[in-house]
């Protein structure tokens, strides 16, 4: 994770696209400049980038679903919870599946765990349309390919 | 078994916490209800699920943009419910 930069998604080791799941790793950062002031003295994962990491993979998975042609932008969370803290150092498997394909929107549900534990869980909206013109694609499958989006798995078909 | 306006009706009562008697037939979700676009996607999802369909909210809007239809045909609660219906029909076939 690079969080002055959200880059919350390390690595994508499972993508299902029959399944219409995602799981990815996230290792939260020992020292960042978020954890400054989020808190002083008692360093804590933001919860809103818990929510965000959620977001993402779930971002990803309806991008791997659409094959690139759909871009899909975060709309709603309900029902988001932060369990318990999240500090530095730990290592963070986010997952999320898609429980409704809408016309121009998808609903998922997501999760994030810590050593097989639920720490925080949503249900997530996205409005999906299409894929922005211009260099945006090139710069997404950039992203997909240092993140390990498995590209060859929405090359075809 | 509830009427397509009756259970359209409570879905939107339901979701955006609106009184069940001022949904009317004749109302217009947008102008009258005062539904916005993201609040219509949570109905859209419970009629979706409640159906069996796929309301196609893009090709809707994509007219409407286009000035080949009026929000009125789409968005007058009997009218969706007709949309409704047709697309119900259609899925038999």
């Amino acid at each position: 994770m690079r969080l002055e930069y959200f880059q919350l998604i390390d690595r994508i080791i499972d993508l299902n696209l029959n399944d219409l799941t995602i799981r990815v790793e996230a290792n939260v950062p020992t020292e960042s400049t978020i954890f400054e002031g989020h808190f002083p003295g008692r360093p804590l994962m933001p919860g809103v980038l818990l929510i965000e990491s959620m977001a993402q993979a779930s971002g990803w998975l309806i991008i791997g679903r659409m094959r690139f042609e759909k871009m899909p932008f975060l709309a709603a969370v309900k029902e988001a919870k932060l369990r318990t803290f999240v500090t530095p150092g730990q290592a963070l498997t986010i997952s999320a599946r898609i429980v409704h394909e809408g016309s121009g929107f998808a609903m998922t549900e997501a999760s994030v765990a810590v050593d097989g534990k639920t720490v925080s869980n949503a249900d997530i909206t996205f409005r999906v349309v299409d894929f922005p013109k211009g260099d945006f694609l090139d710069n997404m499958h950039a992203v997909a390919r240092r993140i390990a989006f498995p590209l060859e798995a929405v090359a075809h078909g | 078994m509830p009427s397509t306006f009756d259970t359209v009706a409570n879905i939107i009562a339901e979701t955006c916490d609106i009184q069940r008697d001022t949904i009317q037939p004749d109302s217009h979700a947008i102008d009258d209800l005062g539904i916005d676009s993201l609040d219509f996607l949570d109905i859209a999802f419970a009629i979706d699920k409640a159906f069996g369909i796929k309301l196609p909210l893009e090709q809707w809007t994509q007219e409407v943009n286009d000035g080949k239809a009026t929000t009125e045909q789409y968005f007058v609660l009997k009218n969706l419910c007709s949309r409704i219906d047709d697309l119900v029909a259609a899925k038999g076939k």
